[in-house]
């Protein structure tokens, strides 16, 4: 082979190197730096960060109070007519219809809503990728089964087929977060198919596999990297999501029942006191609302932060 | 067009036959006391053995499997435990609930989260375009039973002591009886139900109509002289029209199966209604005919889409 | 220019046929269309040497190379490798062939995983085949780095904060990772600025000296072709209608379709740009679904006869050239032949 004559050209080419004042930073971090100067996603991630501590603390709170979450205050909880009190210095969030401390059972109505939340939406994006991405690279017969059973899944009817099922084993906490985790996967699934099957034309799959490397590694090195962005938006979104999905099973009575405190059921229990009782459906539901805005609002700018060409609810 | 079609319906016909078979397994694989529980605490092992054996619970699941196969083919679900009605009658009693309730929510939300894309996409970042978002986010994140709540507090419990009496509390008048009353009675869960939904909407519309109103060729029609409306309508909105089909029959489908929280909270003896005191009641063939009610809705609700699609996109029939 | 050195065959290619199956696929076979992407392609590369292989897009010249990879399989035909067969071999059979031969990308921005560190990247052939870890393959990233002329302590950078030409450097530094024989090079300057397509070549020609290399150097581009090829084939619509040694083929191109290509190479002085006749080919290169009968090439070549359109002709040495040079042509251009004209007196 022969070098070809460049006297003329070499003058004026690129410099080898880039300047060394431009120090390289990952897409992470560049993700997180702009998640940084995002000023509402920091008041959603403090705000969460808040409730977090607010339920690691019950203990503390109940303490504090001298009211625990399951006692019934008979008398200084109840008004003569047997009707729960408004707040008052005694119960700040006032007491519910068999003379409980509102404040003390939404703190601890904050454990399960977060790590049922968590923990479904954790096992439901689990699985959804690990689904999702054998389905999309494989493609071929592999594929079409998990794309079929991702159909089905999503086919049902997921508030009905969870009453089926809990009146078959029994409501509990843990039925919930399988239920929960059972519906979400396949949304997240579909997704990750879906990408993986675009990622998998890139050009430096080829590469990799002109190189030797074999399936699992091209999978977990090559296309993973690049589908973990996604991943977590959509696992911050589907985290308010399950939390929602875990109140409403309690509010039908089939997730964690009375006396445990949780705040779906908080508001069930709240539904034939409302005229009365105003701050017994106030304190259970904004905590919910609060909770769940949060995270949306978080997973929205996370998004952002990730790619900033997207649409976001709030432009600066 | 016919082929894809018929595969459609095929694919359709798979799923609900999967379904259907895991209801199945749910059910009878699973130990059930429900001869027992109809027979009452007081019954004899033999009384128990006679409703089983009556009731069919005593041959074996692969013929029970079959028979109740062959019963869905035809249409029949069987007769509820309890009160030996029909499945289908008891169904068909409340079918014309669910429907109200679903069909008048459907058009509510379509209007309030369309409408109010529309308007958020023409004014970006103006008060109206933030006051939009906001409450679609608000709206988003809330339960459907919370909202439920609140509604009935301010506007029930709130107006009726203030002496307006507008809307009841729960119950339901059908629409042949007294229209007005109908629609009294349904307005409540209709707006906790739209509301919520239509923030799904409301985001949809907007970014669709977003993304369009930046391209190029809209900038050149406009430059054309081409009236703000006119392009605001015929091409940002038309973008908007193939996520909100998907969006309006996956919702459509899932509502239509049985509202149940809306029901439960309203007290509508809707389908939600009754798949939830089957539960209670542990009435099997009750249970399992509003599942599988409400996946044929869910499954018909994506077919009908994607026959929408395919004759809104000729590209997809080509496949 | 040296002398085409004479190795032995590192590289055999022999009727390689490649279709691909478009269209709808019906249950019973039979049915559909397929692409004929590569009809009976048959070429040889000596070790030490650098093959130009060139031709208009979509003549099939990287599906050849994904052919002689082996990151395809083949419809029919067979790959030697340095005298193995490797035509049937599976995937895991494949595997330490690969740190044999490489292939360079044309695509300096989707070649690499943006996702990963350059460092990362280019250690992959290490880690793939288990040559080296830790310390021992960072030292050995970093030598690589700057064999290829670039800084090793960006080695954790990520490949957006390069440019093209780096780039391509990066991806040349991992296909040399493991030392292999041959170097498939698909369009390696293609997609850079004409100023750094200069660089990245004198690269590779640098390397080929300090490393022993054998190249497949593909380009869409005669002239890059010719200062850097011994050899040049000339590809059109999936098959190989030239071979001959570089000079030569410039001097005395035989098949129309290469005289074509090269009278529309730019020339420098005005005076002689304007003394030439541009041969024109009318119409558009035909799909590759349907090609047309006999040889491939004969409803746009000016000197076609009815027995273009009937048989294939054979790749051979015509007009009295040597065993070097092999033409496809029933009616190879002799030298001081003017094709500009022979159109017009009328051709198929």
């Amino acid at each position: 082979m022969n070098s070809l004559p460049v006297e003329i050209v070499e003058g004026g080419a690129e410099p080898l190197e880039p300047p060394d004042a431009i120090e390289g930073r990952s897409p992470w971090q560049l993700a997180w730096a702009r998640l940084r100067r995002d000023r509402l996603a920091l008041a959603c991630l403090i705000v969460i960060a808040l409730i977090v501590i607010v339920a690691l603390a019950a203990p503390l709170v109940a303490w504090l109070t001298g009211h625990g979450p399951n006692e019934e205050f008979q008398t200084t909880g109840l008004t003569p007519d047997g009707l729960p009190r408004p707040p008052s210095r005694a119960f700040l969030f006032g007491t519910d219809d068999l003379g409980r401390d509102v404040l003390v059972r939404v703190v601890y109505g904050a454990r399960i809503s977060l790590l049922s939340g968590v923990l479904a939406s954790s096992v439901a994006v689990a699985l959804g990728v690990v689904v999702g991405l054998v389905g999309g690279y494989f493609g071929g017969l592999v594929d079409t089964l998990l794309a079929r059973l991702m159909d089905v899944v999503l086919s049902f009817p997921f508030l009905l087929f969870a009453i089926a099922l809990v009146s078959i084993t029994g409501p509990g906490l843990w039925v919930s977060i399988f239920v929960i985790a059972f519906f979400s996967w396949a949304s997240v699934g579909r997704v990750v198919r879906g990408q993986t099957l675009s990622l998998r034309e890139r050009e430096y799959v080829e590469a990799a596999r002109s190189l030797g490397a074999g399936d699992l590694r091209i999978m977990f090195v090559d296309i993973l990297p690049n589908l973990v962005a996604q991943v977590i938006v959509y696992l911050t979104l589907l985290i308010p999501s399950a939390v929602v999905f875990e109140a409403t099973l309690s509010f039908l009575g089939l997730g964690v029942v009375p006396p445990a405190a949780t705040w779906g059921n908080m508001l069930s229990e709240s539904l034939g006191y409302y005229r009365v009782a105003w701050w017994f459906v106030l304190f259970p539901g904004a905590a919910l609302l609060i909770t769940t805005l949060a995270f949306n609002l978080l997973g929205d700018s996370v998004r952002d932060a990730f790619d900033p060409r997207g649409d976001r609810l709030f432009r600066r | 067009m016919l082929s894809f079609l018929l595969r459609r319906i095929v694919l359709g016909v798979a799923v609900l036959w999967a379904i259907t078979t895991v209801v199945f397994i749910m059910f009878f694989v699973a130990p059930t006391h429900v001869a027992q529980t109809i027979a009452g605490r007081q019954a004899t092992p033999e009384t128990v053995a006679l409703v089983s054996h009556r009731l069919g619970l005593d041959r074996p699941i692969l013929t029970q499997y079959l028979h109740y196969l062959w019963r869905l083919l035809h249409g029949d679900l069987g007769y509820s435990y309890y009160n030996s009605t029909p499945v289908t009658t008891l169904i068909g009693q409340r079918v014309s609930v669910t429907f109200s309730l679903a069909v008048g929510a459907a058009v509510l939300w379509l209007l309030i989260g369309v409408g109010s894309g529309v308007v958020s996409a023409v004014r970006p970042r103006t008060l109206a375009d933030r006051a939009v978002t906001v409450s679609a986010l608000f709206f988003y994140s809330m339960p459907v039973f919370l909202l439920g709540l609140v509604l009935l507090y301010f506007l029930f419990y709130r107006l009726t002591l203030a002496g307006v009496d507008l809307f009841p509390g729960s119950g339901y008048v059908p629409l042949t009886q007294d229209p007005v009353s109908w629609a009294q009675h349904l307005a409540l869960p209709w707006l906790s139900l739209a509301l919520v939904t239509a923030a799904t909407y409301t985001r949809l519309t907007r970014g669709a109509m977003l993304d369009v109103l930046g391209e190029d060729y809209i900038r050149t029609a406009r430059s054309k002289g081409m009236r703000e409306r006119r392009v605001t309508y015929r091409h940002a909105l038309r973008s908007a029209l193939t996520p909100t089909v998907t969006q309006l029959g996956i919702d459509l489908g899932t509502v239509l199966g049985g509202a149940i929280i809306t029901e439960n909270v309203f007290g509508l003896p809707g389908l939600g209604a009754l798949a939830v005191q089957s539960v209670v009641q542990q009435d099997q063939p009750v249970i399992i005919g509003t599942v599988i009610l409400a996946s044929a809705f869910i499954v018909g609700a994506s077919i009908v889409v994607d026959i929408v699609y395919a004759v809104l996109d000729p590209r997809v029939r080509a496949h | 220019m040296s002398a085409a050195p004479q190795g032995d065959v590192l590289l055999r290619a022999t009727g390689v046929v490649k279709h691909f199956a478009v269209g709808a696929r019906r249950l019973l076979p039979g049915g559909g269309h397929s692409v004929q992407a590569l009809d009976g392609v048959s070429l040889e590369v000596r070790r030490g040497e650098t093959l130009g292989l060139v031709g208009e897009t979509g003549c099939g010249k990287s599906t050849l190379a994904r052919c002689l990879m082996r990151l395809y399989d083949l419809t029919a035909g067979r790959v030697e490798f340095g005298g193995e067969d490797i035509s049937l071999l599976s995937r895991r059979q494949l595997r330490p062939y690969r740190q044999r031969m490489q292939l360079i990308f044309q695509d300096p921005f989707g070649s690499l995983n943006p996702r990963r560190r350059i460092g990362s990247i280019i250690g992959d052939p290490f880690a793939i085949h288990g040559v080296a870890d830790g310390q021992d393959r960072m030292r050995r990233v970093q030598e690589l780095m700057e064999l290829v002329g670039l800084n090793a302590e960006h080695f954790n950078r990520f490949p957006s904060e390069f440019s093209g030409g780096q780039r391509q450097r990066i991806g040349i530094a991992r296909a040399l990772a493991l030392r292999p024989e041959l170097v498939i090079c698909d369009e390696p300057v293609s997609a850079l600025d004409v100023s750094i397509q200069a660089q990245i070549v004198n690269l590779l020609a640098d390397l080929q000296g300090e490393l022993n290399l054998t190249y497949v150097f593909i380009a869409h581009d005669l002239s890059v072709v010719r200062h850097v090829s011994d050899r040049i084939a000339v590809m059109y619509l999936g098959k190989i209608v030239e071979v001959a040694e570089a000079e030569e083929l410039f001097a005395r191109p035989r098949h129309p379709y290469t005289a074509a290509l090269l009278s529309a190479l730019p020339v420098a002085d005005p005076d002689l740009a304007d003394s030439r006749r541009r041969i024109l080919l009318t119409g558009d290169v035909p799909s590759p679904i349907d090609p047309p009968s006999g040889c491939r090439f004969h409803p746009r070549c000016p000197k076609a006869r009815a027995e273009c359109a009937l048989t294939e002709p054979p790749l051979e040495p015509r007009l009295g050239d040597d065993g070097t040079h092999l033409t496809a042509c029933h009616f190879p251009v002799a030298v001081g032949e003017d094709l500009a004209t022979a159109g017009a007196e009328g051709g198929a």
